[in-house]
């Protein structure tokens, strides 16, 4: 049972339990109060917001990624790390339907609150998840954000989708989830064109939680901001998580920004996950000797 | 509009040359392909269907998805009126109706009373249409997500899973930025309750005019190559929020000429001086009111 939960190479599995720990279990025991995994039925009311299981993405004949099992709770951050070209955003594309899942299974909490099978979901109930369900933080914000409309008018987009047709009620709401990220109020009605790259990344934030997802995606959301601004945005995700009790997959080339403000990790190399555990068990006894290597080039000092 | 290819040549004089054109100047072929498009534009309210459009004898942009709608439905036994911004009497409509006249055969009107098509650009006829009453409007963007969404592909799947939240988000920007929503002509629509259809730019006066129209309303995009329509007696509905709902144009002056009140105004400049009047943009309308004739079914 502990072995199809916890992912990676059997080696580091094995010196897992021979050391008495299931990393993952752990931290559900002391979070989440799920630790009941006794069931074996992985469907059953079990309140994760994604079970993935043996997962794989293939370009052609080679993987992007394969091999991929872990659970994601609500609440929960999970980083996922590697260096470039392993696979990471690969995984998360697959994890967020725009990737097709060609091996393994995906499966989702669907509004319903059972899991779903990402792949059997028709096109219309895929985008209906991203409407309702999912955000996704781009790397880039000009990706995710309307440049030239307004910074309330892309905070607004989202509860416009779902169907508010009542401009004050929808203006109220984008100001207070701009208020939130900090965004100036007067600066409400000028267009992220006009901002600066720090308050791009925080209002694609607002917009992708204004509708109160479940899940949110976040690629690389930090990579391109100096360091003074990632921390206070690292900060500010770290709080909404916390308040809003969402889960996230968030993929990040940094370990610093792993260890900021995940639970668990990742570790991932050549479309194959290496490592997978808790995050300060990752980084402060790393197992795999690829992890060893990350985690020593990049946090001594 | 039977099959047979039919020559004119018999109704004009010997000088003129022998082209002979088929009725309507399209093939039949042709006028069969857009008969499909607009049955199943009629099924679909709404819905923008591709067609071939096919070149006619004026450059894209003046109107050839309205010629080309009117050309395969008109025949000789129809009275076709042309307006272009209201006025019977512009280059392109007095030379849409001659068109007509040669090659379908079909009589000429400016009266909307008496017209069986209307083809139209930016304007609905003050008077009201009728049962039994097409008209076929002339349209340059039929995509009304287009200044939104560039994707092609991604409009039509937006309408195909009916997510119209972005259109809102142009409404929404309007209010943020100038109190009310300021689009003043091809005011988006939501059809039957379904589809938002782009009205042609006629203003926002006319769309109250589209909804429940007792008359057939087709629209041809000839540069974007697609046709849609309203079937008679079909819910018009334009967007609008809650507490900021959709409020046609209106003018506080009465026409200049005719003295009608309720109708659309143009601007007419007068001299280099500043003067100006306000006059009737519907030019059958403004001269029937102001000789006295009657224009049965009028606005009060």
């Amino acid at each position: 049972m502990n072995g199809e939960i916890t992912a990676g190479a059997p080696g580091v599995m094995a010196r897992a339990a021979a050391a008495g720990e299931e990393p993952s279990d752990d931290f559900r025991r002391e979070v989440g109060g799920h630790a009941d995994e006794s069931g074996g039925d992985m469907c059953a009311a079990s309140g994760k917001v994604l079970s993935v299981r043996e997962a794989g993405h293939r370009y052609g004949d080679r993987f992007g990624c394969r091999g991929v099992s872990f659970d994601l709770w609500p609440g929960e951050v999970l980083a996922v790390v590697g260096e470039s070209g392993s696979g990471k955003s690969t995984l998360l594309g697959l994890l967020s339907a725009r990737l097709s899942t060609d091996e393994g299974s995906v499966r989702c909490q669907t509004s319903g609150g059972e899991l779903t099978e990402l792949a059997t979901l028709s096109e219309r109930e895929v985008r209906r998840l991203w409407r309702t369900d999912w955000g996704f933080v781009h790397q880039n914000a000009a990706d995710g954000l309307r440049m030239h409309v307004s910074a309330g008018g892309n905070v607004g987009e989202p509860l416009m989708a779902n169907g508010w047709r009542h401009y004050g009620q929808i203006r109220a709401r984008a100001a207070e989830w701009l208020e939130r990220v900090e965004i100036p109020a007067h600066r409400m009605d000028e267009t992220p064109a006009t901002f600066s790259g720090g308050m791009r990344q925080r209002v694609q934030i607002a917009r992708n939680l204004v509708f109160g997802p479940r899940l949110v995606f976040m690629d690389e959301p930090t990579s391109g901001l100096d360091v003074s601004v990632q921390a206070r945005l690292l900060d500010l995700i770290r709080s909404l998580v916390a308040d809003l009790g969402l889960a996230v997959v968030i993929v990040t080339h940094d370990l610093a920004v792993a260890r900021l403000i995940s639970h668990r990790t990742l570790v991932m190399k050549d479309g194959q996950v290496i490592e997978h555990g808790l995050t300060d068990r990752v980084l402060e006894d790393p197992q795999a000797a690829y992890t060893q290597l990350l985690v020593s080039s990049i946090l001594k000092g | 509009m039977g099959g047979q290819a039919m020559t004119l040549t018999d109704q004009r004089p010997a000088s003129e040359p022998r082209i002979v054109y088929n009725e309507g100047y399209l093939d039949e072929q042709t006028k069969r392909a857009i008969r499909r498009a607009l049955l199943k534009g009629v099924a679909i309210p709404g819905f923008q269907v591709p067609f071939a459009s096919r070149e006619v004898p004026m450059p894209r942009g003046w109107g050839t998805g309205g010629v080309q709608v009117t050309a395969s439905i008109i025949g000789p036994e129809d009275l076709l009126k042309v307006i272009d911004q209201g006025a019977d009497d512009t280059t392109n409509a007095v030379s849409i109706r001659q068109f007509f006249e040669r090659v379908a055969g079909s009589a000429s009107t400016t009266h909307t009373e008496q017209a069986t098509i209307i083809q139209t650009r930016h304007r609905i006829p003050e008077t009201p249409l009728a049962a039994g009453q097409t008209i076929v409007y002339q349209v340059p963007i039929p995509e009304p997500l287009r200044f939104l969404e560039p994707r092609e592909t991604e409009t039509r799947r937006l309408h195909a899973l009916e997510e119209y939240g972005l259109m809102y988000v142009k409404l929404y920007e309007d209010i943020a930025r100038y109190g009310h929503i300021a689009k003043t002509y091809d005011y988006p629509v939501r059809v039957n309750g379904r589809y938002i259809m782009a009205p042609s730019p006629i203003p926002s006066f006319d769309n109250p005019k589209m909804h429940m129209s007792p008359a057939l309303q087709l629209f041809g995009a000839g540069r974007e190559k697609r046709i849609y329509a309203v079937p008679p007696f079909t819910s018009v509905e334009s967007l609008g929020f809650e507490d900021h709902p959709f409020e046609p144009q209106s003018f506080e002056r009465p026409c200049q000429i005719c003295g009608s009140e309720g109708v659309y105004l143009d601007e007419v400049i007068t001299d280099d001086a500043g003067g100006a009047m306000f006059v009737c943009s519907d030019t059958d309308y403004c001269a029937r009111t102001s000789s006295g004739t009657s224009t049965e079914g009028a606005p009060q």
